[in-house]
């Protein structure tokens, strides 16, 4: 359902990622990992078309989707939940969630999708979605309102962090619920081992190149041979 | 009244505007329709100059409409409207300004609207500005607000510029006495080559006086705003004043903030920002399948809500 081909970015001199070739399927829940700076969130930004790729194609369901705006990718089916949320003044969470369903929803529905990522729902609909708010509030509603436009395919962009762990079983849920629920595919940048036990497959990334992919269980083995799965020689 | 003074009412009037136990509608200088009760009086001032409305103590809530329209080109309509609000009473006071001018000559309204609050009363305060018209006459209003607030008093005052005001100055002036509280919200958006300015002077003199100015505002085109606050406190009292502003195409905002203490339990804080729309605000909302036009409209919307 989504091919990228020979895509190459480098800014400031600096090769971001470095001829990525990635094919992924339709119903399959992705999981790419590996250190800080290896290209991940480049990656997930150039399928949304918030990044531009040097070169490279990307076919999204047959279409060639390279030169697509990101509003068009949008109402294609792609869904995008940012590492770090966007703060607006005066929209509020109903608002925001309302625009997310591309429709009118009623109270139920908004609270519905809340309850989803872990919020007691009806006292957060009235809130502006700004500061008042705290970092790991801002970020379930942020994952919720990917939730409200339900794409084919989802991008997660480090959905744990900020998120306590306290809250983080049901994050975990979310996703495996995602994963059943979805026609789609799911593509999650995460270096949490709970959340890469949830995939199909792991995609595993170093300075900007795919250094290996396979299913779960052999990829968790090598993975977690070492230590910290952010610690750059772990990996070997 | 006429499709046009029917049509610019509904702009600057608000829903509770229907129900409204008391009202003077003032049409090109004059007062064309005039309602009120046991409990708020309205009179015209004896040299013509504007009305006197007058609130019984201990009134229990009251909705007060005074609506202006000019339709006149050409004319400059002065206006002084003195509120006296009672002890204890508690009120909404709806005013706003619309002005249609289809001509060539400058239309111009200054509203000087000044409100006295007795210990205890309660006021909420909605004024919406308005213009529209073909014309290459101006649309000019300059509204002067002065409050006096007794012991305990409590102010709400909403001012909206939305539309069509090619100029406008407007002076706030507000005296606190003790525990009164002033809280002042502002929306301004200007385009074309609009100016704006607004000036707000709040003497705190009471202790445990407070006041909280908000301004938001959206500069677009060619517009110019001018922001000017002046907070003083002169006893134990607390302020917060704060100017936000959004900047759009050769849009330019001017925020001057002036707070200054003279007692040293004076608490008064404020906060300016001015800058364009966040890149992250649009790809969030281009993300959710919004155009890059449709996605400023719904943060600007937002914003100024």
């Amino acid at each position: 359902m989504l091919e990228l081909k020979n895509i190459n970015f480098v800014r400031n001199g600096k090769t971001i990622l470095n001829n990525i070739n990635l094919t992924l399927d339709l119903k399959k829940f992705y999981v790419i990992t590996g250190p800080n700076g290896s290209g991940k969130s480049t990656l997930a930004k150039i399928i949304m078309g918030i990044e531009k790729p040097d070169s490279g194609v990307i076919i999204f369901n047959g279409e060639n989707i390279t030169d697509k705006t990101i509003d068009e990718r949008a109402k294609m089916g792609i869904g995008y939940a940012f590492q770090s949320p966007a703060l607006f003044k005066g929209i509020t969470v109903y608002d925001l969630l309302t625009i997310a369903s591309g429709k009118k929803i009623n109270k139920k529905e908004a609270c519905n999708l809340l309850s989803k990522v872990g919020l007691c729902a009806e006292e957060y609909l009235n809130r502006e979605v700004s500061n008042s708010l705290s970092g790991g509030e801002l970020k379930r509603i942020e994952i919720a309102t990917v939730l409200a436009k339900s794409p084919i395919l989802w991008l997660f962009d480090e959905p744990e962090a900020g998120i306590d762990l306290w809250s983080f079983q049901n994050l975990t849920d979310v996703f495996k619920e995602v994963s059943k629920a979805s026609k789609g595919t799911t593509l999650v940048i995460s270096h949490q081992e709970r959340i890469l036990r949830i995939a199909d497959e792991i995609i595993l990334m170093e300075n900007g190149k795919i250094k290996k992919i396979g299913n779960k269980d052999e990829m968790l083995k090598s993975i977690f041979r070492g230590s910290c799965p952010k610690g750059a020689k772990v990996y070997e | 009244m006429n499709k046009i003074d029917e049509s610019l009412l509904n702009e600057i009037s608000d829903e509770k505007a229907k129900d409204a136990s008391a009202y003077n509608i003032r049409k090109n200088g004059k007062c064309v329709s005039r309602k009120v009760n046991d409990y708020i009086n309205i009179v015209t001032k004896e040299d013509g100059s504007g009305i006197d409305v007058y609130v019984k103590e201990n009134t229990l809530f009251g909705i007060v409409h005074i609506p202006v329209l000019i339709t006149e080109s050409g004319l400059t309509d002065v206006v002084y409207n003195d509120f006296h609000i009672g002890k204890n009473a508690n009120v909404i006071i709806l005013a706003g300004c619309g002005v249609h001018n289809d001509k060539h000559k400058d239309s111009e309204h200054d509203g000087i609207h000044r409100f006295y609050l007795d210990e205890g009363a309660k006021v909420k305060y909605a004024e919406k500005h308005y213009g529209e018209g073909a014309g290459t006459g101006k649309k000019i209003l300059n509204p002067v607000t002065e409050i006096i607030m007794q012991k305990n008093a409590n102010m709400e005052m909403n001012t909206i510029q939305i539309k069509g005001v090619d100029s406008t100055n407007r002076i706030t002036k507000a005296t606190l006495y003790e525990g009164a509280t002033l809280v002042i919200n502002e929306k301004i958006l200007t385009s074309n080559t609009q100016k704006a300015k607004t000036d707000f002077e709040v003497e705190l003199k009471g202790e445990n006086a407070s006041t909280k100015v908000t301004s938001r505002s959206v500069a677009t085109e060619k517009s110019y705003q001018e922001f000017v606050s002046n907070i003083t406190g002169k006893a134990k009292c607390y302020a917060h004043v704060s100017c936000d502003a959004i900047i759009k195409d050769e849009g330019m905002v001017k925020a001057i903030p002036e707070i200054f203490a003279k007692d040293v339990e004076a608490n008064l804080i404020h906060e300016a920002a001015i800058g364009k729309i966040a890149g992250a605000q649009l790809l969030k909302l281009m993300s959710l399948g919004l155009s890059e036009d449709e996605a400023e409209k719904v943060i600007i919307d937002g914003f100024l809500k």
